[in-house]
């Protein structure tokens, strides 16, 4: 039994200690923690926890022998450099054989399936297909077009032709960007209380886009997001890469210590890291050892420092067109700049603010006004209190800016009473304002570097951050394969190298499980996001290995990946619900037939605008703020951040919606979406009736079913072939004949009923279509993929 | 306890067909919030959370310290202040009295400040809890550990677990509601949300203005009648696709937009003060100010649990008192000490205060000692955030009133009797409607999370 680290079973480990530290003091009984535990009748403290006491006699002998030296014979117990462990996940990957000429998928779901006498479902339906394979790799819904060329195509290849088409499309990586930001808890604000608008967060978003419909290989794309600032000769878009890990989230209420919120992050930053690449639920380690996995609350804290070594950074981050007008502008208003500040005396008021800024941050306690400035500022700027302390001189530009800028806008107490210089500066504000609207916008990017401070790393006790225990050095857990380093190579860099490499069995098989459940709806491990000995073990793990082993063969390249999955028989048959396979497997973990999906929460939007024709297809950028109804922001501390975004850009793809942490958006809230605090590997989708007064009255449906009513009303039509134009270009397919009589059916009642409400002519055809527009979007189907 | 729809469905052994698609279009179990039995015989059916957001201040409110009078405007002696853990003001800063008069109210004899005339009302219902500490001295953080029992993110909140504990016994409305008045709360939507359980254990948001529930009234142009119709079509085409493809699901589906027609049904009803008399209205302080908004609340509150809602959280921010205490706790307690007072006065003559649990209190306490941020204005004093010994009050569904339990040093620094964490709180509240918070469990991540994280003792001395 080893908890905390302390060993009671070999004598050089019982010297040697625990997390809190030395557990004997030789030759010094009063100051060795092991003898006041073992004389503790404390619950919680004392030793042993449970069971008979030591006798008084038994405790003296332990005392005489830390007075005498605490002598023990050499130890026996060598920890081995690698732990052993029998669980499957940690084993190599090792790729099975498949006869020749067998589609892999295939061959290993059908084995199953034969063991369980169950036989696959047929082939679905050309229209179906048509629409589940571009929903699946683009997030869009085919038009009728599409889905006729393909139903038409007697070529052999024509499957394979469709699917190529939308590798290749833009809208591949706005479509599988969405799980991978699940997993990096993307969002445009900073969380907490504050939560302050992240202005520039959409640029780590683009990368992912960028790198997706790169096909950049996943191990690649690994080590930019964990160490891209240390490659050599790391690319800006190396450091912007690493964004991922600068979407934690940040306490800025004015009162937290920056210490506790920093550890916060780290503890969040190693969280993400266990679940997304590793698969494994680390953060139980960070108060003590892994009660089910073979991890240590040492291990925790080894992978934590590899974070503490890091720094968050922000950088310039111009896109294409913004570097040439921004230069050619900046010598101008570095010019201006130093001029007003001049003209203004800020550089000898500032001095003088910074003096007593350092003053009261040296002598807490003294200066009750200046002491909560202090906090203040902490809390708001990064950093701040790291670049107070450098000399003006030492001061990066951006530094010397920010500390500026913070004095003028907040020149707390004592400056802030003298009225003179508060209309000063204010005046001066405006006129700065007025300044940096004539320099041309450069896109920023917040990322992270090497702490300048190399803080040094400790075992949190009990993960209270002021409890320090032994100090660790980074270190990958010793149940997997050692991490190589070579000489020179920052830890970091080594880090993400090993978590990307063939060696580690972990990474490859999580992350290509994940891109298994998006095709199924499930994992072929379940708990996609514990691949530990609490998680589910695969219910096809030859195919697993199979799919990985081709996957680090392939260059770790998605797009060979989804290739492979979509072009398999399995993910083809039909996902008609079959009551003879529901009784001997019940969540269809077999894949005797394909599953219907409810779409996540962007994609339903989307659809929905794209079907009414206004959806703004633009790929990239920042993000947008549609409509939102007053009173949702307002539930936010310090009122609505929200400022809305109108024109086309309103009706951008829901991957663009501003992600406000305190107040998310409501459509993403009703459908799943995760809350962006934690990495989110798997969402649950839910069936509610907010689902439904969101998909009924939400406007932006009704917008939706507006526009779309119009576009079918563009052509001149018989009720009965708009209604088949319309069910088409919303569902893919054309109505049966019970569809169609219904809807004409309520064709007829809508308009009664409408006449009968004063509505006549063009707006009461405009009103009774718009209703068909408003059922289509409303149907289970619609927001499902089959 | 966990169950998705899809595997309830499939464990009743549902197949399809004409008989099985009547029994789950109605049927019971098409409804994950169907009420569920608690643990043992439960004393509360519903509970009421009045939340007062930013942290009240209890020397001022419901825990006298006269003796801060012979310190106030000095240091204190430093054996008091060296386990203190605050935001803002260093532990040297100076004692700060309260100006307050306390009275002995009730046959119990509770001591309840001249801010709070309305609560002295009814002192002897209530169970006021002095020793209350928390973990967090930092708002947000501490909204989290009062209502998910953890200041990580991504738990669910107490409304959640109560939610999936013991299902909702309305048919026609959310089983779990929010309803806010006063500014934006620093905790924002994570006070009521349903973490990583599904999202229909999370609660539904009662808003001030427009409908009460977003996107609950029919747009513009869209009448009754012809709501009715789309719903109609919606539903024959759902039952059509679910004939052909059989996916249960669909039948789900179908039922949540039954339900979402009975919500826009029942809501008018809901909020219809109509049939109120006119000396309730005046009881809770409606049609006027300051006390309009926090009393509709109230009101609205008792309406709910009258209507089977199980967890109804009144969120009123902020009572963050940094700066001119008295001035601006005056101000929260003119706008909500009626309302609180009447909902307890109401809820007993109509028979409902033993089967509702009341809970009134913030995410932590205030400083005995100053926080001044301007020291040229002698007005502008105020109080620390004190997350280490301070006050809240529980009333009726199984509490026993009229009582205090612990103490706090005389100056109101730290807990020097019975101390409750905020997860006995939680433990107790679970109690009082029949559950046992060691066995409300909810797996994740391979592990079964509790509301109580690891931690919590019922505290029978609340208990009747």
């Amino acid at each position: 039994m080893q908890t905390n680290g302390l060993r009671v079973d070999d004598g050089a480990a019982l010297v040697a200690g625990g997390y809190s530290g030395a557990a004997v003091v030789a030759g010094k009984p009063a100051e060795s923690k092991l003898l006041a535990r073992l004389r503790s009748s404390e619950k919680g403290h004392m030793m042993p926890p449970a069971g008979p006491r030591l006798t008084a006699a038994e405790i003296a002998t332990v005392e005489k022998w830390i007075a005498g030296g605490a002598k023990v014979p050499t130890s026996t117990a060598k920890g081995p450099a690698r732990r052993e462990s029998s669980h499957w996940s940690f084993q190599p990957v090792k790729k099975p054989a498949v006869p020749a000429g067998a589609n892999a998928i295939d061959y290993f779901v059908g084995e199953r399936l034969k063991k369980e006498g169950l036989a696959p479902s047929a082939e679905a339906d050309r229209r179906t297909l048509a629409r589940r394979v571009k929903l699946d790799l683009v997030g869009l819904a085919p038009t009728p077009e599409e889905v006729e060329a393909f139903v038409n195509d007697k070529r052999p290849d024509a499957y394979e032709r469709m699917v190529d088409g939308y590798l290749v499309s833009p809208h591949y990586g706005e479509r599988w960007a969405r799980p991978w930001l699940d997993l990096a808890r993307y969002a445009d604000s900073d969380g907490y209380e504050k939560d302050n608008v992240r202005p520039h967060a959409w640029r780590y978003r683009q990368w992912v886009i960028d790198a997706l419909n790169n096909d950049m290989g996943f191990d690649r794309f690994t080590i930019a997001q964990i160490a891209g600032d240390l490659l050599p000769g790391a690319t800006m878009e190396d450091r912007v890469a690493t964004g991922f890990h600068r979407n934690v989230l940040t306490n800025r209420e004015a009162g937290v210590d920056r210490a506790e919120a920093r550890y916060e992050q780290l503890i969040n930053r190693t969280q993400t890291l266990g679940t997304t690449w590793l698969g494994l639920t680390v953060g139980c380690a960070q108060c003590h050892d892994h009660k089910y996995d073979p991890f240590s609350q040492r291990e925790f804290y080894q992978l934590y420092a590899f974070f503490n070594e890091a720094d968050d950074v922000d950088i310039d981050a111009p896109m294409a067109g913004e570097r040439g007008p921004y230069l050619k502008a900046l010598p101008g208003y570095r010019r201006e700049r130093a001029k007003l500040l001049a003209e203004y005396k800020i550089p000898e008021y500032q001095a003088r603010w910074e003096e007593k800024m350092r003053a009261a941050y040296a002598n807490p306690g003294k200066d009750a006004e200046f002491d909560f400035w202090i906090t203040s500022m902490s809390a708001m700027v990064d950093h701040a209190m790291r670049m107070l302390h450098k000399k003006p001189a030492e001061r990066t530009e951006r530094e010397a800016d920010i500390l500026a800028d913070y004095f003028m806008g907040n020149p707390g107490p004592e400056f802030g009473r003298d009225k003179e210089l508060t209309a000063k500066l204010k005046d001066l504000r405006g006129k700065m304002a007025e300044l940096k609207k004539t320099m041309p916008f450069l896109t920023q990017a917040y990322a992270m570097g090497v702490n300048p401070d190399h803080p040094k790393t400790h075992i949190t006790i009990r993960g209270d951050y002021k409890a320090l225990g032994i100090e660790v050095q980074p270190g990958t857990p010793a149940v997997l394969p050692p991490m190589e380093t070579k000489a020179g190579e920052p830890s970091r860099l080594a880090f993400a190298k090993w978590l990307a490499s063939r060696e580690n069995p972990l990474t490859p098989r999580v992350t290509v499980n994940r891109a298994w459940q998006e095709f199924f709806g499930r994992g072929i491990v379940r708990t996609s996001e514990d691949f530990g000995a609490t998680g589910e073990k695969p219910t096809h793990p030859e195919l697993l290995d199979y799919l990985t082993a081709e996957f680090m063969d392939n260059g770790w390249s998605f797009k060979k990946l989804h290739k492979s999955i979509v072009m398999s028989a399995t993910y083809r048959q039909s996902s008609k619900y079959r009551p003879d396979a529901a009784e001997k497997d019940a969540d269809n973990t077999l894949l005797s037939r394909q599953s219907r999906l409810r779409l996540p929460a962007e994609l339903i939007r989307d659809t929905a605008l794209q079907v009414a024709g206004i959806l703004n297809m633009e790929v990239g950028g920042k993000s947008v703020m549609p409509f939102l109804p007053k009173g949702v922001g307002e539930l936010a501390y310090g009122g609505s951040k929200w400022k809305e975004t109108f024109g086309k850009e309103a009706y951008r793809r829901g991957l663009y919606i501003h992600y406000q942490r305190t107040t998310p958006y409501p459509l993403l809230v009703n459908f799943d979406a995760p809350d962006s605090n934690m990495a989110c590997s798997r969402r649950r989708p839910s069936n509610g009736p907010l689902q439904a007064l969101n998909l009924l009255n939400d406007p932006v449906f009704i917008e939706a079913s507006q526009a779309f009513a119009l576009r079918a009303m563009e052509t001149k039509a018989a009720t009965g072939e708009r209604i088949e134009s319309m069910f088409t270009l919303a569902l893919g397919r054309a109505p049966s004949e019970t569809e169609r009589q219904t809807l004409a059916r309520y064709v007829d009642k809508q308009t009664d009923v409408l006449r009968t409400e004063g509505k006549q002519g063009e707006l009461l055809t405009q009103a009774a279509w718009s209703g068909v527009a408003r059922v289509l979007f409303n149907l289970d189907e619609f927001i499902n993929r089959e | 306890m966990n169950f998705s729809r899809r595997d309830l469905l499939n464990t009743i052994g549902y197949g399809v067909g004409g008989m099985a698609l009547e029994h789950l279009l109605h049927g019971a179990v098409v409804n994950p919030l169907a009420p569920k039995k608690p643990h043992f015989a439960p004393k509360a059916k519903s509970v009421i959370f009045m939340f007062m957001e930013g942290g009240p201040s209890q020397m001022d409110l419901f825990d006298p310290k006269p003796a801060l009078m012979k310190h106030n405007g000095k240091p204190l002696p430093t054996e008091f202040t060296k386990d203190l853990k605050l935001a803002f003001t260093k532990p040297n800063a100076a004692a700060l009295a309260s100006p307050r008069t306390f009275k002995k109210c009730g046959q119990s004899g509770l001591e309840i400040s001249d801010y709070l005339p309305g609560l002295r009302e009814v002192a002897d219902e209530l169970c006021v809890v002095r020793s209350m500490h928390t973990d967090a001295v930092n708002h947000h953080p501490g909204q989290l550990m009062l209502f998910t029992g953890s200041i990580q993110f991504g738990r669910p909140t107490a409304g959640a677990w109560v939610t999936y504990g013991l299902g909702s016994e309305s048919q026609n409305l959310p089983g779990f509601v929010a309803l806010s008045s006063g500014a934006g709360t620093s905790g924002g939507a994570s006070n009521f949300m349903s973490g990583f359980m599904p999202s229909t254990y999370q609660g539904t948001i009662f808003r001030n203005s427009g409908d009460p529930i977003l996107y609950l009234s029919n747009p513009d142009g869209i009448s009754k009648a012809t709501q009715r119709t789309s719903l109609d079509a919606i539903k024959e085409l759902n039952e059509e696709r679910l004939r052909v493809n059989g996916d249960p699901e669909i039948a789900s589906r179908i039922a949540s937009y039954e339900l979402a027609y009975r919500m826009q049904m029942s809501a008018p009803e809901l909020l219809d003060f109509s049939n109120e008399s006119q000396e309730t209205l005046e009881m809770y302080g409606i049609g006027k100010e300051p006390t309009n908004q926090f009393g509709t609340n109230a009101l609205l509150a008792r309406r709910l649990v009258e209507r089977g809602v199980r967890f109804v959280l009144m969120m009123d921010a902020s009572w963050d008192t940094h700066t001119n205490l008295n001035k601006k706790l005056k101000e929260k307690c003119d706008a909500t000490d009626k309302g609180s007072s009447a909902l307890i006065k109401d809820l007993k003559r109509r028979g409902l205060l033993d089967e509702t649990l009341v809970v009134w209190g913030g995410e932590f306490g205030r400083t005995p000692i100053c926080e001044i941020r301007n020291t040229s204005d002698p007005d502008n004093a105020g109080r620390d955030h004190h997350p280490t010994g301070y006050s809240m009050w529980l009333a009726g569904g199984g509490i026993k009133g009229g009582q205090t339990i612990g103490e706090t040093d005389e100056l109101g620094f730290t807990i020097t009797r019975d101390k409750v964490h905020v997860h006995d709180l939680q433990a107790t509240m679970l109690h009082c409607l029949g559950m046992d918070h060691l066995k409300l469990t909810y797996r994740h991540m391979g592990r079964d999370y509790r509301l109580t994280d690891l931690g919590g003792n019922v505290v029978q001395a609340m208990l009747r």
